[in-house]
């Protein structure tokens, strides 16, 4: 009996981890409503307060188009670096991460691996090109010298697709997890966030919203290490005597340190390694954030400092989850009805707000809840940001004004479409409320990997591509990456209630991507209108400044 | 930006020597990410007993979570080897090379 509430609630745990649950939150299922935690709601107040006083500010240097989209464009690398990384690590970052290397043990490693393994990709393949080519949106490079229209208008259908399934995913994560940390009612929880959200962005921009992720990064890091230095002074400092303890105690024994079936079948693995690699280069939220720095040279530095900080955060979480196997593992305070080894209070996400607990008392934990919730925070508004801006800036100003919109008047738009998408993101939060969204980040990611990543990484590298390649090609990556995640069992079985999955796994990449790819070429190649020579003539001017940055939008002169 | 100047700076050779340094350089790293991420996952998927195996008697270290760690550090200073050239040896051609163009009109 015990043997079997282990397994599901192992694959409960792998399926929300396969499907990036860990970057989205959405791992922490229906939780139990905790009593009031005024330390955590005291910390959390006190940086809400932090943060509208920055926006407060932000908001009188939030004039034009480009204060509002890229903070004007002057961020440093340093400042952009910590930016993205606070745009980048989810509550979930910290909390499905411990909660998996307390289960699996090594294998949790390996996924963070997969998880950091995008940034340098990024940095080699694409930082210098986006920040040279790139203005406000990545659709200003994907229809550099492609058809306006036609281009932008999908590039803004894919990037609303990712935002607004990656957005309602964190709502619902958020929704839970403050209902467990805070004893908020969950739709409390959700109106705060959503209203939080809405006034960084509607009136601080991207400044107000940059801070935002700065902080929280520096909470995040600030209090991951404080809790992971106290937990291992119980262990003397000493690796050896950790693992040595938590070998003894763990179900997994010496298998704890060995990786074990989780990545067993090849195909998944390969999947799930293309599907976060490349799905981080087409995540439209992060991508906005290379507009932001001055130059290339700064957007490389900023890919430096967010990887680095991404990684240590990573080894943190990881010594975390095998602290918690024997702080939190063998207290009965922590299990219901005290019983060891049976069901962690609040649930498996709970294991580094435990282990925060137990290592420095209420204080911590308060600390650590504050963190989670500014955490949310500071991802939302950054989704919010970028899907405001696919809707003002490509849609509004570019595809229905055809670039003759004045500046007062695409704000206006940007500042409706963050309140819409504030609204929706709160409403189908409740809608979702019992549901399992493990599927809205599988799609998030999908459709980042298989309708943004191909069309922009081939309007970057390839001359022969046109526009009808582009269209074909990126049309194909979102309809293919939508009906896979339909078919796999993160919807078919655990939504619409069938017993099979038709599609075996659960991120599409591995298969929509190769296939827009395939589209974008062959379609491309076969495309003989005038048009198309026009847009093979034109890469090489684009290559030039893809390549040197003459002609690249420069800073805001303030 | 005039297309006059893009096309002065695809005539001069110092920009395709960038482009070709750059580029090489680019393609190394890219490639033993690459090579180094795939063969570590594909080391996991089917032989999970060499990644389980512990090098040091004495020491709980096991091959995998050592790899782990050398993916972390090493793919990290690959990234500092990158912006360092890129920043530095790369950049100050490429400045050379913009200011050429502007220069002899």
């Amino acid at each position: 009996m015990k043997r079997a509430t282990y397994f599901n609630c192992l694959a409960a745990l792998s399926i929300g981890l396969l499907s990036n649950a860990v970057l989205a939150g959405d791992a922490i299922g229906p939780t139990v409503k905790q009593a009031i935690n005024y330390n955590a709601i005291g910390m959390f107040v006190v940086f809400v307060l932090l943060t509208l006083g920055i926006t407060y500010w932000a908001a009188n240097r939030t004039k034009t188009t480009a204060d509002f989209y890229t903070a004007g464009g002057g961020i440093t690398g340093a400042q952009n670096g910590l930016a993205i990384a606070g745009d980048y690590m989810s509550a979930a970052t910290l909390l499905g991460l411990t909660a998996m290397m307390y289960t699996q043990g090594v294998d949790a490693y390996i996924y963070m691996i997969a998880f950091f393994v995008g940034w340098p990709m990024i940095l080699f393949l694409m930082a210098e090109r986006l920040r040279n080519l790139g203005r406000f949106t990545f659709a200003d490079i994907t229809s550099y010298r492609l058809n306006q229209g036609k281009v932008r208008t999908m590039a803004a259908i894919s990037s609303l697709v990712v935002v607004c399934f990656y957005l309602v995913a964190q709502m619902v994560g958020a929704g839970q997890l403050i209902k467990l940390l805070f004893g908020l009612d969950y739709g409390i929880a959700l109106v705060i966030v959503g209203a939080l959200m809405m006034v960084y962005v509607t009136f601080g921009g991207m400044v107000a919203t940059t801070w935002v992720q700065i902080i929280k990064a520096g909470m995040l890091l600030f209090g991951g290490t404080l809790v992971m230095v106290l937990a291992m002074s119980q262990f003397g400092f000493s690796f050896e005597e950790l693992t040595t303890r938590a070998i003894g105690v763990h179900k997994l024994g010496v298998k704890l340190l060995n990786p074990g079936n989780l990545l067993a079948d090849p195909v998944t693995a390969i999947s799930l390694g293309l599907g976060l690699m490349f799905g981080l280069a087409g995540l439209p939220h992060i991508l906005m954030r290379f507009f932001t720095v001055t130059n290339a040279k700064e957007a490389r530095k900023s890919v430096l400092y967010a990887s680095g900080i991404v990684a240590y955060f990573f080894n943190v979480v990881a010594l975390l989850g095998l602290c918690a196997v024997v702080i939190v593992g063998q207290n009965p305070n922590f299990f219901e009805e005290g019983q060891i080894g049976g069901k962690i209070i609040g649930g498996g996400n709970m294991v580094a707000m435990h282990l925060a607990k137990a290592v420095g008392g209420d204080m911590l934990l308060g600390f650590l809840s504050a963190v989670a919730f500014a955490t949310i925070l500071a991802v939302v508004s950054g989704l919010a940001l970028a899907g405001a801006s696919a809707i003002s800036h490509d849609l509004y100003s570019r595809v229905i004004k055809q670039g003759t919109a004045s500046e007062i008047s695409e704000l206006r738009v940007s500042r409706f479409a963050t309140i819409g998408l504030g609204i929706i993101a709160v409403v189908l939060g409740l809608l979702f409320e019992k549901m399992n969204v493990a599927f809205m980040v599988a799609l998030a990611f999908g459709v980042a990997a298989s309708a943004n990543f191909p069309v922009l990484i081939m309007s970057m590298y390839w001359k022969g591509l046109t526009t009808r390649g582009a269209i074909a090609g990126g049309y194909l990556g979102l309809f293919s990456a939508v009906t896979l995640v339909v078919l796999s069992k993160s919807v078919w079985v655990s939504v619409l209630g069938y017993a099979e999955p038709i599609f075996p796994y659960t991120q599409p990449a591995l298969f929509s991507m190769p296939l827009a790819f395939l589209a974008i070429i062959l379609v491309s190649k076969l495309d003989r209108s005038i048009a198309a020579e026009l847009e093979r003539a034109a890469f090489a001017d684009q290559f030039v400044r893809a390549q040197t940055g003459v002609g690249a939008a420069t800073a805001a002169a303030h | 930006m005039s297309s006059d100047a893009y096309e002065r700076i695809r005539k001069n050779p110092k920009f395709n020597e960038l482009v070709a340094r750059r580029g090489r350089f680019v393609w190394w790293l890219t490639g033993i990410i690459f090579v180094v991420f795939y063969g570590f996952v594909m080391a996991v998927a089917f032989a999970p007993d060499l990644v389980a195996t512990r090098p040091f008697a004495g020491s709980n270290l096991t091959v995998g979570i050592l790899a782990g760690l050398f993916q972390f550090i090493v793919f990290w200073f690959l990234a500092l080897l990158y912006v360092r050239r890129a920043n530095g040896e790369f950049d100050d051609l490429n400045k050379e090379i913009v200011s050429a163009a502007w220069g002899d009109r």
